[in-house]
């Protein structure tokens, strides 16, 4: 693999959540939401890199700092070497079109009142895709792409079903040929079949267009299906960053471990037999102290209470965040 | 309580929507019941009838399309039910959970609001119990930090919390029957499960049916009872969980089924079913899936194939259902 085309380095996002009138009789400060807490990472150009972590762990606001919808408290991005943050109009406009973000709630990112074919056609324009004579055959090709019948084009976005809206969604994200996408829970709409040529459908562009693709899901048989390498995130920080078979058939982590032990199996005679996460959920309202995950762990030792752990690799071209790492993976 | 007295008896039912004059053949000819406490799962392509079922039941369909046929709840016909009276039935004996959470919660107000709404139309209780039912349903169903969160917009939740404050307040004023539209769709799988056990154990201690669209053939195998396969607005496939997973007998199901990414090389090529759904203003005069079925024979794109009984409990709608391993072909 080669360079990275985008580095993000200690990405910290605070949302503060308004004071309430409570608060302000007793003067306690706002409460803030620690949505990310230091995340680093590098995208490599024509990789696919699965996201994956609890619900609320920070995977939409790590996607949303990307294509700039929020800006980070405290960190970076670079794209291309550029710091995405700083002022300059002009490649703004290059960088919108570049890094393209497909949602997880498609039906409030179309506009209710346009169809699929003015949807598709203003994605065209506002980027000068092509020329007006040949945008109706660019429209054309691109429901072709997603495999939406040519009348979709007069339908408006209430007349689909959820999984044909979220087609709709990636026809226009692919409308103007962007060299990164963030898959935002792209396919958890959709049926295994449609989510299957939807799965062929991005590997295919990835390998004839080179696409760089974040894939935050959580489905993980597909997370490892489709991608290089797996990040897993919890409580806004990376604990797990590795190769995606490698990390899947032995994760490291404690909870990477529980995380895959959760997933449901196909076969009903295992009703039951999953091992369930216990203790309880920690709030990105108040964090932990030590290791974010410490309240659940059940390796967790004195130093886990205390010290947080960083990232540090383990394993060939694995990196993990645990005190007890070794102790966890040699006794197991 | 008798485990099989249906609480829900769907017959018939048909419902079509009309676009510039012509006519959508949304759901036809579906048929099914749900027991107390039953967890029965519906699953389907994308765009075969899923959400319309539910909303046909529930009485929002009828809004905006046609809904004919027979949906039995308790022994009162909800198609042909006025609507103040099913009002009193929507979100107190039957709650739905919508499949987009950011379109059915109100943006501009906080989700302890939404919640105690609920609570205020559809249960007896005080003020202050309702707040307290607010915060322990938000903590029921995971939120952490509960009790502070209840002062917070939708738009301050994450999808997967958004998804759970739906599910609170569906659960909140203890219906009789849940209609789940993809319920845990944007959890992950942690608290997937704890959402599943809570749906399962509600199912078992206050006899709560649930009829729950999902595509996670996990969720399928690890919760409901039941399964009925749609395709094309009518059901294809019924039966107990485990055989139909263990022995699909509809080419359909059997599809979908193979296009689960299991036991693959990385990154090879999926399997997906061949072709498109038929448009629903243009269905095929035979089978619906003719075009696309590999075990399609000449009678199948002349007649329609009915749901019918092969053995104890198995629906098939299919003239050449695929052999189970005992090599019965029905
Ligand atoms: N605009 C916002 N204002 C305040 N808090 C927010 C906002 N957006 C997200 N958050 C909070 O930040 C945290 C992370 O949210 P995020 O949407 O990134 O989670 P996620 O990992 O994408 O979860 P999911 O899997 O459920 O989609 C959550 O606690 C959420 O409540
Ligand atoms: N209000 C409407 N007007 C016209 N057609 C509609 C309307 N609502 C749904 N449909 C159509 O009815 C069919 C069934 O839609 P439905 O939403 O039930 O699909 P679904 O099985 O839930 O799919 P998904 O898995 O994608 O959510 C689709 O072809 C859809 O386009
Ligand atoms: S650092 Fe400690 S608490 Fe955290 S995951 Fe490792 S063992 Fe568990
Ligand atoms: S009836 Fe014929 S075309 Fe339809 S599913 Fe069965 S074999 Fe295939
Ligand atoms: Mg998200
Ligand atoms: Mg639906």
């Amino acid at each position: 693999m080669t360079a990275p085309v985008m580095e993000i380095r200690d990405l910290h996002l605070r949302f503060p959540l308004g004071r309430s009138p409570g608060d302000f009789l007793t003067g306690r400060p706002g409460r803030v939401v620690n949505a990310l807490n230091g995340v680093s990472l590098d995208l490599i150009r024509g990789e696919t890199l699965g996201v994956v972590g609890e619900s609320g762990c920070g995977k939409s606001t790590l996607a949303r700092c990307i294509v700039r919808l929020y800006k980070p408290s405290d960190g970076e991005i670079r794209f291309d070497g550029n710091d995405i943050f700083a002022a300059d109009q002009r490649s703004d406009r290059v960088y919108n079109r570049r890094v393209q973000m497909m949602f997880q709630d498609p039906y409030s990112s179309l506009n209710p009142r346009m169809t699929t074919g003015q949807i598709l056609t203003e994605a065209l324009r506002v980027h000068e895709m092509r020329p007006e004579a040949d945008i109706p055959g660019r429209v054309a090709e691109l429901l072709e792409l997603v495999r939406l019948p040519q009348d979709a084009q007069h339908k408006l976005p209430h007349e689909f079903s959820g999984g044909q809206r979220q087609r709709i969604a990636i026809a226009r994200a692919l409308a103007v040929e962007p060299e990164v996408l963030i898959a935002d829970e792209l396919v958890s709409a959709l049926d295994v079949s449609v989510q299957a040529q939807v799965v062929n459908l991005l590997l295919e562009l990835q390998d004839t267009l080179g696409l760089t693709i974040l894939f935050v899901a959580h489905d993980l048989r597909l997370v490892r299906h489709v991608s290089n390498r797996v990040a897993v995130i919890y409580l806004g920080r990376i604990v797990e960053i590795g190769d995606s078979e490698t990390l899947f058939s032995a994760p490291s982590h404690p909870y990477s471990q529980a995380l895959l032990q959760a997933a449901p199996s196909l076969n009903p005679d295992d009703r039951g037999r999953a091992v369930k996460l216990e203790g309880e959920l920690p709030s990105p309202l108040n964090m932990p102290s030590g290791c974010p995950f410490h309240v659940r762990c059940r390796h967790a030792t004195d130093i886990c209470k205390s010290t947080r752990p960083t990232l540090q690799p383990f394993k060939e071209q694995g990196e993990v965040a645990c005190h007890n790492v070794e102790e966890i993976n040699t006794h197991a | 309580m008798d485990e099989n007295t249906p609480i829900l008896q769907v017959d018939g039912l048909n419902t079509t929507f009309y676009r510039n004059g012509s006519a959508l053949a949304a759901l036809r000819d579906i048929s099914f019941s749900v027991a107390r406490g039953e967890v029965l799962g519906l699953v389907g392509e994308s765009g075969s009838g899923k959400s319309v079922t539910l909303r046909s039941i529930i009485g929002l369909a009828r809004r905006y399309g046609d809904v004919t046929g027979a949906v039995r709840w308790q022994g009162r016909d909800l198609v042909g039910m006025a609507d103040r009276a099913l009002r009193q039935i929507q979100g107190r004996e039957i709650a739905m959970i919508f499949q987009e959470p950011m379109t059915s919660l109100n943006p501009l107000l906080t989700v302890g609001l939404q919640l105690e709404e609920t609570l205020r139309a559809h249960t007896d209780l005080s003020r202050t119990a309702r707040r307290d039912r607010a915060t322990e349903m938000l903590d029921l169903v995971g939120i952490p930090s509960a009790s502070q969160r209840l002062k917070d917009y939708p738009h301050q939740f994450s999808g997967g919390m958004r998804q759970r404050v739906m599910i609170a307040i569906a659960l909140a004023a203890n219906p009789k029957l849940l209609l789940a539209d993809e319920p845990t769709t944007a959890l992950d799988v942690t608290i997937q499960a704890q959402i599943l056990d809570l749906i399962l154990q509600l199912a078992q201690d206050l006899d709560m049916g649930v009829l729950m669209v999902t595509h996670d053939l996990g969720v399928v195998a690890q919760t409901c009872d039941n399964v009925a396969v749609m395709y094309a607005g009518r059901i294809v496939e019924q039966g107990p969980v485990r055989d139909v997973l263990r022995e699909p007998r509809h080419p359909y199901t059997v599809g979908l089924m193979r296009s689960v990414p299991e036991n693959l090389p990385p990154r090879s090529p999926l399997y997906s079913i061949p072709g498109v759904p038929p448009g629903l203003d243009a269905l095929p005069v035979g089978c619906a899936f003719a075009p696309r079925c590999a075990s399609c024979i000449a009678p199948c794109s002349q007649d329609r194939p009915t749901l019918s009984l092969i053995t104890e409990g198995r629906q098939v709608a299919c003239f050449n259902p695929i052999a189970t391993s005992q090599g019965n072909a029905a």
